[in-house]
């Protein structure tokens, strides 16, 4: 009599309900979409392709780091291959990671809105994105850059004969991409949350893309205008930034990390916010202390505008206002440091499961520490003279950028993949990669802080004989990286075609993406939800689960 | 009006509202506050170069007084009068476009375009004549009278040619913008429930009118301040 069971359910119900990957086929429902979660697959495809290339360099440096002497790239091509990584890790990878991917498919679903507020220029700002690329594809191919990614004048504008103005321009682009992402997030987070989500019931990744909005929009025009004034004078050879010709090279830096200290935090910002999701799924608790983590992340947007200079204490500013800047920048470090004592707190006897999300939000919130601790050192003025533009400046914003930043990407990648996809990737195979990474890691990166104190000077493609013990394991560290990276990419492809069903919530987490089938219709509802529940309420959750197994 | 024939619970879709919205109230709030949000990052974006501006004001004065005395303060005077009116009309085309007059609308969006093309215009004739007089930077920059100043003199015609630049181009854009607004005005498509476009419109038009009420003191009234005048 009963010919529908459970599994058939399960099973039957995706290919009988029309969702946003199969509403329509083909190129142009794609090139041409409005819909948000199209926009943020288009954004995972372009980033990821991008990390590649970016990682790519990588590698080759630190091949050629394995021996002391210069033998496998020459130092202009060594020159190229830090920048063009740099460049294309920062600008084309990790700032529109998470908010373009993750956030643009997450964020509206997590307000319970149909779609974010302006959807035509979110395509734009995938566009926009697309010709920064390109532009960006364009240099590498025609020869390259090899300015570093920081551009410093006047060497950019007077004597590099690389192809600076195309980079620049490429960059320039870029920032508006990120400019109009940001200015969409907020009008969406201000005009369009549904019935009764009220600003102290979003989500904390809500909070903390909000910020990291506002951070896109203030900072980015700075460095737009910074890099046409850039443009200009290489272009008709005035001296905006010369010294030569009467311009002043610190205002360069002063306009340049103006932006780019805060771009720190346009990276940082939402792992953090990914971090606060994943914790209090993983532990079934809610935040502990959720107004602390909500507005300690405006706290880091305000106070992130306020330190550039410390990456100028040897650059000639004057002792007072380094000693300001010193000050300001251990200040910045309180709200990131309530961040970690708020998970901290909410892990505690929380019932914790170690999933690949958690595993890698586990790993963020260890090397973040790390990576801010080591800030700290360099926020000191006499410590920082003396590893000023070493590796242990590298090893520092790689604890904070890879260790931090792309872990949490990461660890957001797992854990809305279900949605995403509506299928499972692989558990073992994902708790594997995320083992490797740590591990890997830690090998790359952990030597180059004892190499920076000794004194290796970055930026450089030989490096004196004693230092080769420690270059060894960290080049050995980046192949494992390197395959701990590589597996997400093998097994989250086949999970397409081969993963188990997710169905709607499989972690059985609290938040409106979780209400919604998997994948979600196009309109990520079938109607507007209505919220009476508090934030992250698993106790509630867990206490009404308990009755209805009791009745 | 349309909302009090219409049954509470029939569903009506006012042919401009957009799906993501549940309303036209919300809509036109989003659009609003996006145009608010977009400017305040053209204000970082103007802020940028004003601040270079002004710092090398500070290390140059001399240079910068000569460079100011350069400038057509009538030409500057008349334009800003010009941007002044035309914020007027673009005021006046938002109200009538509320109170639902098509045809006030109408002449008063196309007086304010006429304002920004003659804005354009005049402007055109300044760039000419510095041109003509050698003040365009780069190889073809002339400065005779005390060579030494010549590089600063020609940082400060970069931030002119800059900063007025950067503008113009956004009076292009509003212009280009309000053919677009005109021509739906013409197809009656606002009125008093719908008129967000104009208004969003409007935001930006007082926003560029702004940012000129800055620089014409900073390029023609003030450069020479408290150098050759006292
Ligand atoms: C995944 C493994 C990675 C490895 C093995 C690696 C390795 C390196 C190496 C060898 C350098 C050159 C250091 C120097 O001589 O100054 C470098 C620089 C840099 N890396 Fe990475 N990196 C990795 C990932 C990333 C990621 C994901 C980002 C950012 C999202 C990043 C951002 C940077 C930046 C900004 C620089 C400085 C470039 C410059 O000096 O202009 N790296 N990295
Ligand atoms: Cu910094």
């Amino acid at each position: 009599m009963t010919s529908v069971t459970y599994h058939d359910v399960q099973f039957l119900e995706p290919a009988k309900t029309r969702n946003y990957l199969n509403v329509d086929y083909g190129a142009l429902s794609w090139l041409l979409t409005k819909d948000h979660k199209r926009i943020g697959i288009l954004y995972m495809v372009s980033i990821s392709v991008m990390f590649i290339l970016g990682g790519f360099f990588a590698l080759m440096m630190r091949l050629e780091l394995l021996t002391p002497e210069g033998d496998l790239l020459t130092s202009d091509t060594y020159n190229k291959f830090f920048t063009l990584h740099g460049i294309i890790m920062i600008f084309f990878f990790l700032i529109p990671s998470i908010p373009a991917v993750l956030g643009n498919f997450i964020l509206p679903i997590q307000l319970g809105a149909k779609d974010l507020a302006f959807p035509r220029i979110n395509l734009l700002s995938w566009y926009l994105y697309m010709i920064g690329a390109f532009t960006g594809l364009l240099v590498v191919i025609i020869g390259g850059v090899d300015t570093g990614w920081t551009f410093y004048t006047p060497f950019s504008t007077q004597y590099s004969n690389t192809h600076v103005i195309g980079t620049t321009f490429g960059a320039f682009i870029v920032g508006f991409s990120s400019i109009l992402t940001g200015l969409n997030f907020i009008v969406t987070i201000h005009r369009m949350r549904a019935p009764g989500l009220t600003w102290y019931r979003l989500p904390l990744f809500v909070w903390a893309m909000y910020a990291t909005s506002l951070v896109q929009l203030l900072a980015t025009p700075i460095l737009a205008i910074t890099l046409v004034m850039l443009m200009i004078e290489r272009f008709i050879h005035v001296g905006i930034f010369d010294p030569a010709l009467g311009g002043d090279p610190l205002l360069f830096q002063h306009m340049f990390w103006f932006y780019s200290h805060p771009a720190v935090y346009i990276m940082i910002l939402p792992a953090m916010g990914v971090a606060s999701e994943v914790v209090a799924a993983f532990t079934r608790k809610k935040i502990f202390g959720y107004t602390f983590v909500a507005y300690s992340s405006l706290a880091i947007a305000f106070l992130g505008f306020l330190v550039w200079a410390h990456h100028m204490f040897v650059a000639g500013i004057s002792v007072y206002s380094a000693m300001i800047f010193s000050f300001l920048s251990y200040f910045v470090a309180v709200p990131s440091a309530i961040k970690v004592f708020n998970w901290t707190a909410t892990l505690y006897k929380g019932s914790v499961s170690w999933q690949t999300p958690m595993l890698y939000i586990l790993g963020f919130i260890g090397l973040f520490t790390m990576g801010g601790v080591t800030g700290l050192f360099l926020a000191a003025l006499g410590l920082d003279v003396h590893v000023t533009d070493t590796y242990f400046v590298v090893a520092h914003f790689h604890y904070i950028m890879v260790g931090g930043a792309v872990m949490g990407y990461f660890a957001g990648l797992h854990y809305w993949w279900p949605k995403i996809t509506g299928r499972m990737y692989p558990e073992w195979w994902a708790r594997l990669g995320a083992l490797l990474v740590f591990v890997g890691f830690n090998l790359t990166f952990f030597p180059q802080f004892i190499l920076g104190y000794l004194g290796m000077p970055r930026r450089y493609h030989a490096y004196a004989p004693e230092f080769q013990v420690l270059n060894v394991m960290s080049t050995a560290g980046a192949s494992i990286l390197a395959v701990g990276y590589m597996l997400p990419l093998v097994y989250l492809l086949w999970s397409l075609r081969f993963g188990r069903k997710a169905g709607t919530n499989p972690w059985g987490a609290v938040g409106l993406e979780w209400t919604t089938s998997s994948p979600p219709p196009k309109d990520n509802f079938h109607e507007t939800p209505v919220v009476t529940w508090e934030a992250y309420d698993y106790p509630a959750m867990l206490k009404a689960m308990g009755e209805t197994q009791n009745v | 009006m349309s909302d009090v024939t219409v049954h509470a619970d029939e569903h009506v879709h006012h042919p401009f509202l957009q799906h993501q919205f549940e309303d036209l109230g919300q809509q036109h709030e989003a659009s609003t506050l996006g145009m608010w949000v977009f400017l305040a990052t053209e204000i970082l974006f103007f802020g940028g170069v004003l601040m270079a501006y002004w710092i090398y004001r500070t290390i140059y004065p001399e240079a910068w007084a000569l460079a100011g005395e350069q400038q057509n303060t009538l030409a500057g005077g008349i334009n800003t009068l010009v941007l002044i009116t035309s914020s007027l009309t673009m005021a006046l085309a938002v109200r009538t476009a509320q109170l639902g007059s098509r045809r006030a609308t109408l002449v008063f969006l196309f007086a304010t375009m006429l304002f920004g093309a003659t804005f354009l215009g005049i402007k055109a004739y300044e760039y000419n004549a510095h041109w003509h007089e050698g003040l365009f930077p780069g190889s073809h920059f002339t400065w005779h009278e005390n060579p030494e100043l010549a590089p600063k003199v020609q940082l400060f015609m970069v931030f002119y040619w800059g900063m007025t630049g950067l503008h113009a181009l956004h009076m292009v854009i509003g212009v280009g913008l309000l053919v677009w607004i005109i021509s739906r005005a013409w197809r009656s498509h606002f009125g008093p429930e719908y008129y967000s476009p104009v208004e969003v419109m409007g935001l930006y038009w007082h926003f560029v009118d702004i940012v000129w009420i800055f620089l014409f003191p900073f390029l023609y009234l003030i450069p020479h301040f408290g150098v050759l005048h006292g």
